[in-house]
């Protein structure tokens, strides 16, 4: 303040960032490049470690020993799964009621906004079924869950029938003390999503749902299991959930740990943690796992059946039995234990879980990025923003002033200018809410005009909006009036620059890989853009970073870190799954990505759009 | 039955034994010196495969303990009756409960208890300021029952209007002196136990008494021992009072984890224990094993061995079977030093949904997030054709702030308008939410009570140890006449078992029932206690650089300031000139 306040300084100051403008931003990029590169680079990486103290000191001792039992389960699933073609509910019931658990089953239905063709889903119809495991001497205040999603075909028998069997040996325990709710779901997601608004009495997402009989308190913590074969060769840990929540990171050491005591080898986004780490190759491999988790985080979409119970505060993981040709194998008994393992250590939480981190990155899973080392990435990457804006400013302020010493009637062109930018900046938001609304609510329309099905029509209309507003500076030009200044583009650049700061800062609290990968394309572009110059550059520039593009190159890196990697046409046969997929996401679970891409990220890119194309 | 009740007397040709078998025969015959006890043992199978055992210790006393000064106790705890006379405690009904009644699989019980500990005290109307009396009264019982009775105070103690009434003789109804507080978080354990069996009179070592053993009582899905104290008539008269003791001790074994996934039940199974004689000073001690209820003609379980006598009573508004065990009679005290007495079912498990009583209920919270929330109680009326009416009662701690226009209640889909409220809103750390309504249940439905709260943000030292483990909301609690199957005989309940005389009803056309429903957990808006110093030096440097250079800016008067040549020399050289009377430079 003294330095703002001390009219030598400051003018000190405004004359370090007007002229040392761009080196510093140049710089302030690299740094924050760099400092995101070097998170994954281990010595800089923090070991995980279990914070919580009822969770830590104590090892519990598994007995677990009924794989057999487990896939005996299993089998019994697939074959009456095969015969009624779909959820055994009754058999369901029958056999965890046989099992001493109180059962009880929710039915639900819901249409979908338009028809999903990648699970072939529009109208579904489905039930829950789940048994609760009551804990003795205790009054059904608090619960844990474990929960089967009961998929189609052949998928995830394994882990429905290894539910029961740790069911039925739990049910003979006497140091329970939070009640276990086994889950089946039907529909994955669609029908955790029902389960979880009957179980907390909301209704978020227009789901219809009956009405739900049996409850157990407040779920501190859950698991989702996924496995599809009798014996495994390693687990996988997914914990991105809904809009880039993550559980607590107690739960994922706790999973590392169980791993670890039973000799399992764990992985996090498919990658097997490597030995050594002071080599170039083990480097770029901790950073492809981070980079995997950024892009999973950033999609804002559940990576499985837990992903949805993080809205509630309830910490949850899934783990994925993988299967692949390593010569090791690890039977059921194994798996069990660990479940147990975890079970039993989620049982002696006298607390929710909250001693460790909820924002965090993981190059591996014994390495951990807590927020305070990679939010000064994104803090290099706004600053650029910001020192741009201020620049503006200052270039603003000082013609002003020195209009105002010389001629004095330069005044009135600068006020409508002014003005004059509430058109364009409408105009774009305006495109917005139509990118936003139009597709769903204009797709009867569509279907009837053109031979497309439902979906494609969705999609192809939301492309066709997003390309629509490219043409937008053409027609907005012809509502302004003297808008032609210098001033005009500078002030619209300053709004523009702010508004995105903003924009970019609020997501990234909210889930950082969003805002990191939306921060790291855009905002040199938009601090560049101008409407003199190479503007053919520019423009193409502005192409190459819109939200559409990243999301298209994110699916390519994708593919490439995944050890998928996919040509360019398969990858815009996944591009337009993916806009489908986000526009589901909004309406089936509440995700929050597409209406702010739609509602404000799209205008504020259109403004620099906007810019570049000022007359 | 009463021939083989005086044989027995007959036998034992005790005087003690004469008071009770006069007492058998229905005649109000009581000796001088009047204080008798009998122990009583329910062993009930339920539905659900788990098997209930009900203890019942009633000690009564033929003596005036208000009023008068009493020395001499003999069978009657002395802590309990000077406690009685010093506060005047006209009755007092204490249950410690570690588990959770589920009525829904296991039935009504003989008489429920909210999970923790609770406590509800009728004093006599001479008492002038009942607060302070249930103050000291609450650490008293704390001291006595090694329980955290201390913590009741006015943040948790209520007085009902209409939910409770006094459950003895008594002329006095204003609920003025009636004192109610329930301690959700309340953990029982052996300590508690303890001293429950030092009240009895033939303490632990002898009588059904022996069988309550801690680690056999704690393996166990329920656990709940009660203490309920009441005046009650000396004779058909009712000229004179008699005070009453009630011990009672309910468990509920559970069929898997004790035992082994079978039905099949025995004494020793339960209780790791078989010999069994009554307590030399009880006038009668029983063990009676419910046998079947109204459907079933013939019992679908085997009894062995074959009970002293089969007693038919109406409880809670059904004719039950139950298979008597005198252990004071002779062919029975031969052979009870292996009494082992076992339940073999005949039939083959069948597993189907349970058949729910006639009411029950759900409670649970709404929402998510950590500034709203909803409060939910579902009551169901299972029965065909009957509606009837309940009086719901709620109690809500002041840091969940309730907006008592968003009470709803529903049933099947229609408004239900209650025709009694009574709502006493909370003070902000002096007293809780109080809510008591008189609900009709239409036949066969489900009734929906929701009110929405809003959760307090407390200061940092009102946490509690563990602030993230959340918050107990007590449970509430629903009272009921429901109505009963069978013309109850209201004469004869004096004989039957355990608690039907406790609430006596007035016709035999409905019967009274009160359930709890399962206390709560809420999470309120919990500050990361575990950075203190960073939260004081960051607030701490945010302040001190704001404030002081806001300070600044606000009271500096700005200036611009001529150009300063020559520096120190001229300063000096100003000195000087000053000094020596010269206009500075």
């Amino acid at each position: 303040m003294g330095l703002l306040s001390d009219p030598n300084r400051r003018r000190a100051l405004s004359r370090l960032i007007t002229r040392l403008n761009t080196p510093l931003c140049i710089m302030s990029y690299i740094v924050g490049l760099s400092w995101f590169l070097g998170l994954s680079f281990q010595p800089f990486t923090l070991r995980t470690y279990i914070s919580e103290n009822a969770m830590g000191s104590t090892m519990v001792e598994e007995q677990f020993t009924h794989g057999d039992r487990a896939l005996s389960y299993a089998r019994e699933f697939a074959s009456v799964k095969k015969k009624v073609r779909g959820m055994p509910v009754a058999w369901l019931e029958k056999t965890m009621r046989t099992l001493g658990l109180e059962v009880y089953t929710q039915s639900f239905t819901r249409t979908l906004p338009f028809p999903d063709e990648t699970t072939e889903r529009y109208m579904v119809k489905g039930t829950n079924v789940y048994g609760i495991l009551r804990a003795p001497r205790a009054a059904s205040t608090e619960s844990l869950v474990l929960s089967v999603p009961c998929s189609e075909g052949d998928h995830n028998n394994q882990a429905l029938g290894l539910a029961l069997a740790l069911a039925s040996y739990f049910r003979g325990q006497i140091y329970w003390a939070k009640d276990i709710i086994f889950l089946v779901n039907e529909y994955d997601l669609i029908g955790m999503e029902a389960w979880l608004e009957a179980y907390h009495d909301v209704n978020i997402t227009g789901m219809e749902s009956s009405v739900m009989m049996g409850r157990a308190g407040a779920i501190q913590a859950a698991v989702s299991l996924e496995i599809s074969s009798d014996v495994i060769t390693s687990l996988d840990i997914a914990v991105e959930g809904l809009n880039g929540q993550l559980p607590n990171l107690d739960m994922v050491n706790l999973f590392y740990a169980f791993c670890q005591k039973n000799g399992l080898l764990c992985t996090i986004q498919g990658k097997l943690q490597r030995g050594d780490w002071d080599s170039f190759p083990a480097y770029l491999h901790s950073l492809e796992t981070t980079m995997l988790m950024v892009l999973k985080q950033g999609s804002g979409r559940p990576q499985g059946d837990h992903g949805l119970f993080l809205r509630y505060h309830i910490e949850a993981i899934t783990m994925r039995g993988i299967n692949s040709f390593r010569q090791y194998k690890y039977d059921m008994s194994t798996i069990g234990k660990t479940l147990e393992g975890m079970f039993r250590k989620l049982n002696n939480l006298l607390e929710r879980l909250h001693q460790s981190y909820f924002f965090y990155l993981l190059p591996s899973l014994s390495r951990f990025v807590s927020i305070g080392m990679y939010m000064p990435v994104f803090g290099c990457l706004i600053l650029i923003l910001v020192l741009k804006s201020l620049d503006l400013w200052m270039k603003l302020t000082r013609s002003e002033s020195v209009e105002e010493d010389g001629v004095s009637d330069t005044e009135q062109e600068l006020k409508p200018g002014i003005l004059s930018l509430v058109a364009p900046i409408l105009i774009c938001h305006v495109t917005g809410l139509s990118l936003y609304y139009l597709p769903v609510m204009g797709q009867h329309l569509a279907i009837e005009h053109f031979p497309v099905s439902e979906s494609e029509a969705v999609v192809l209309t939301v492309i066709a909006i997003y390309v629509a507003g490219l043409a937008l500076p053409h027609n907005t030009h012809r509502v302004l009036t003297g808008a032609g200044t210098e001033q005009g583009w500078m002030m619209l650049k300053l709004i523009s620059l702010l508004y995105l700061a903003v924009q970019l800062g609020c997501i990234a609290l909210i889930n950082f890989s969003l805002g990191f990968l939306l921060a790291i394309t855009m905002v040199p572009v938009a601090a560049v853009v101008q409407p003199v110059g190479p503007r053919v550059l520019y423009a193409v520039l502005l192409i190459l970073v819109t939200p559409a593009t990243t999301l298209f190159f994110s699916i390519f890196l994708y593919k490439e870190l995944d050890e998928h990697p996919l040509g360019l046409l398969e990858c815009w046969q996944l591009f337009l799954q993916a806009i489908a997929g986000g526009l589901l996401d909004h309406y089936l679970y509440g995700s929050i990505v597409f209406p702010f891409i739609a509602f404000f990220i799209y205008p504020c890119w259109l403004q620099l759009w906007n810019i570049v194309f000022w007359k | 039955m009463a021939a083989l009740w005086l044989l027995c007397a007959v036998a034992l040709g005790l005087g003690r034994g004469r008071s009770w078998a006069a007492e058998g025969l229905g005649a109000p015959d009581f000796p001088e010196l009047g204080d008798s006890l009998r122990e009583e043992l329910v062993i009930a199978p339920l539905q659900s495969g788990d098997v209930a055992a009900t203890f019942q210790f009633r000690t009564r006393w033929d003596s005036e303990l208000l009023g008068q000064e009493v020395f001499h106790y003999r069978l009657f705890p002395k802590a309990l009756g000077q406690v009685i006379s010093k506060y005047s405690v006209q009755e007092l009904h204490l249950s410690f409960t570690h588990g959770f009644w589920r009525s829904r699989a296991w039935g009504h019980p003989f008489l429920q208890a909210p999970a923790g500990a609770e406590l509800w005290v009728w004093f006599q109307d001479s008492v002038s300021d009942v607060d302070q009396t249930w103050k000291e009264l609450t650490n008293i019982l704390s001291g006595i029952f090694c329980a955290s009775l201390n913590f009741i105070d006015s943040t948790n103690t209520v007085t009902p209007t209409a939910s409770f009434k006094p459950m003895g003789l008594s002329n006095v109804t204003d609920h003025r002196l009636l004192r109610y507080a329930i301690l959700p978080r309340e953990v029982v354990c052996t300590e508690n136990l303890t001293p429950w069996k030092k009240l009895l009179p033939c303490g632990s070592r002898a009588g059904l008494a022996v069988l309550l053993k801690a680690e056999r009582l704690f393996h166990s899905s329920y656990h709940s021992q009660a203490v309920h104290i009441r005046p009650i008539c000396k004779d058909s008269q009712c000229l004179r009072v008699s005070w009453e003791l009630r011990q009672t001790l309910t468990v509920v074994f559970d069929m898997f984890s004790t035992g082994q996934g079978k039905r099949d039940w025995s004494l020793f199974k339960m209780f790791t224990r078989t010999g069994l004689e009554a307590c030399p000073l009880a006038s009668q001690s029983k063990i009676y094993v419910a046998l079947s209820s109204r459907d079933q003609e013939n019992e679908p379980f085997d009894v062995s061995p074959p009970p002293t006598s089969v007693q038919e009573v109406s409880f809670q508004g059904d004719r039950r079977r139950y298979a008597v065990y005198d252990l004071q009679s002779r062919e029975l005290s031969n052979s009870s030093r292996n009494l082992n007495i076992m339940l073999k079912w005949k039939g083959p498990q069948e597993k189907g949904d349970p058949l729910a009583p006639v009411l029950y209920t759900q409670r649970y919270i709404g929402g998510y997030g950590l500034q709203k929330g909803e409060l939910n109680t579902v009551i169901y009326n299972s029965h065909p054709y009957r509606a009837f009416p309940i009086i719901f009662m709620e109690t809500v701690p002041w840091y969940l702030r309730l907006y008592v226009h968003t009470l709803v209640i529903t049933t099947k889909g229609k408004d239900n308008k209650p025709s009694y409220i009574h709502y006493q809103p909370a003070k902000d750390r002096l007293c809780p939410h109080l809510l008591e309504m008189l609900i009709q249940l239409p036949a066969n439905s489900a009734t929906k009570i929701t009110i929405q709260f809003e959760r307090a943000l407390l200061k940092w030292t009102e946490y509690p140890p563990d602030p993230n483990h959340g918050f107990y909301v007590s449970p509430s609690t629903v009272s009921a006449l429901l109505p009963s199957v069978i013309g109850m005989k209201t004469d004869s309940m004096e004989e039957s078992p355990l608690f039907t005389t406790l609430f006596p009803s007035s016709d035999g056309s409905s019967y009274f029932v009160r359930l709890y429903t399962e206390p709560l957990l809420v999470n309120l808006p919990t500050p990361d206690f575990s950075m203190p110093y960073n939260v004081i030096c960051l607030t701490c440097t945010v302040v001190a650089v704001g404030y002081g250079s806001f300070y600044n800016l606000l009271t500096r008067t700005l200036q611009r300031e001529e150009p300063r040549t020559g520096g120190l020399a001229k300063r000096l050289a100003n000195i000087i000139r000053k000094l020596r009377g010269v206009p500075a430079l």
